[in-house]
Parts: C-alpha cells; sequence; structure tokens
C-alpha cells in the first residue's frame, strides 16, 4: 500500500514527506508503547500512535520505519516534525481513533501481523 | 571496516527529550560505514534502550561503540544506583520506571530483555549505589548479520 493510500483511508492530513507518498509500505504496528514497538516490530513500515513525544520519532527511526500516523487529533511539536524531515519520515495525523485507524488499514489490506495495544 | 573504530559520546541525564541521539548518531555512522540494514538495527534498537536506561534510572552517563574487524561492542556506564536483583530486571515486563516515563511511551520493563534480544551477547556488571556498566556485542561475521533479531 501506498503511503498515500494511507492518508486518503484515514483522511489524514499531511505534515510532512509529501515527496514519501508514492513510497510502498507492508505493514503496519499499532502501539502507545514504544518499548513493545522496539521489542515486537520486524519490517513494519507504518507506525500508528497516538503518543507525541520525541521519541516516537527515534523509535521509528531505529525500526527504519518509513511512516506514522498520529491518531486521535495528536498533533506532533515543530521539534518533532523537524526530526522526522531530517530522517526522511512522513508524518500523517488523522482524527481517527487507534482501533478504527489500525481497523481500516488492515481490512484495506495493509499488512496481517500488526502489533496493537494502543 | 577492518580497522578499529572508537565513537564516544556523553548521554545527558537531564534531557529525556534528547534521549537516543547517540543512538541516532551511531546508527547514521554504521550506514556510512557500509553495514547491512539488520546488523545495524540490532546495534540501534539495543544502543537506544540502553540510553533510554540511563536517562530515566541514573541521571545519564557514557557511551562507547567499538567496530572491530567482525564485531561490534557497545558499553554503556552510569554513575546511577546500580541494580539490586539483575535476574529481576532481566524479566519480561518488570520495571520501576516511574508514571512520567511510562507515560513517554517507556517503562513496559522491555528495556533489558531487548538489548539482550538483539544483541549477540550482554553482561551487566552493576555495584549498589555506584553504577552500572551493560557491555553488548553484535557480531556480523558471515550470516550471523542477517539472522533474526528474535
Amino acid at each position: 500500500m501506498k503511503i498515500r493510500e494511507i492518508a486518503s483511508l484515514l483522511g489524514a492530513e499531511v505534515l510532512c514527506g509529501d515527496y514519501l507518498l508514492d513510497e510502498e509500505v507492508q505493514s503496519a504496528c499499532g502501539s502507545d508503547m514504544m518499548s513493545d514497538v522496539l521489542a515486537y516490530v520486524k519490517d513494519q513500515g507504518v507506525l500508528v500512535t497516538g503518543l507525541v513525544n520525541p521519541q516516537v520519532i527515534r523509535t521509528a527511526m531505529m525500526m527504519d520505519m518509513r511512516c506514522i500516523v498520529f491518531v486521535r487529533s495528536k498533533r506532533p511539536t515543530p521539534e518533532m516534525l523537524a526530526l522526522a524531515k531530517e530522517h526522511h519520515i512522513a508524518v500523517l495525523a488523522s482524527d481517527s481513533r487507534m482501533y478504527e485507524a489500525c481497523g481500516k488499514l488492515y481490512s484495506s489490506g495493509l499488512g496481517s501481523e500488526a502489533c496493537a495495544n494502543g | 571496516m577492518a580497522e578499529a573504530l572508537r565513537f564516544h559520546y556523553d548521554v545527558d541525564g537531564d534531557n529525556f527529550t534528547s534521549a537516543g541521539a547517540a543512538s541516532v548518531e551511531v546508527k547514521r555512522k554504521l550506514r556510512q560505514l557500509g553495514f547491512d540494514a539488520e546488523t545495524i538495527r540490532r546495534v540501534s534498537i539495543a544502543m537506544y534502550e540502553g540510553e533510554i536506561n540511563m536517562v530515566v534510572h541514573a541521571r545519564g552517563g557514557s557511551a562507547d561503540v567499538y567496530v572491530d574487524k567482525n564485531s561490534i561492542t557497545i558499553i554503556l556506564a552510569d554513575s546511577g544506583p546500580g541494580i539490586p536483583d539483575i535476574d529481576l530486571a532481566m524479566q519480561e515486563g518488570y520495571s520501576t520506571a516511574p508514571d512520567n516515563i511510562r507515560a513517554l511511551g517507556f517503562g513496559a520493563g522491555m528495556g533489558l530483555p531487548n538489548m539482550k534480544r538483539y544483541t549477540d551477547e550482554m553482561k551487566i556488571d552493576t555495584v549498589l549505589g555506584k553504577g552500572t556498566t551493560v557491555t553488548m556485542k553484535v557480531y556480523f561475521t558471515t550470516g550471523k548479520s542477517t539472522s533474526s533479531a528474535e
């Protein structure tokens, strides 16, 4: 699935990384616990989270993720966006709840082994 | 990559916001050195968890990374309170992190288990009231660097 389709499915605003919208991603992880993302995720290109602090961006960087979707109308800080831009991570913001966002992505064919606890 | 390289970082213990900056830098350096993605990921995740631990529990410390012919060694040293029961600390889900750290997405009790999971060797030297030194090693000889992290 292209990052562009994720934005469209979730009615999400693209906050940075427009040039990454045609990148393909295979699966996603939904979590508010970064330690769990670091523990259980493998080759998942998208992080869906409602947690807002710079460690979210660093966690995504560590896992080589290409896209972060902030749910529940959460907005990253300018500092977080700068960090994401520097490391070529697309950042989206959606009003969807975590469960709804993950459900929409999963039922549209994004990945089959996403972890979810958020 | 034949020559041994050493990278040294001071980890600021007063600033959770910047925690992980050294790991990001190491990741960048390893990428420049041409390591494969899996080796880079293992080293940087293990170091990142360790860095977070030092900030959360020990008010910072130092991080040294050595790149040798067939391994990368990460040494994280702090002057924090020490770990009273290492076996307990190694259990997944056991955490002594305060609530404010949990609210930041850490403190799930996965730090040390993750560090062990992603590295080939891990040694913890700890003295109560004096500090803790965690030494981790990741080998990148043939086949090793592409092995699963689990």
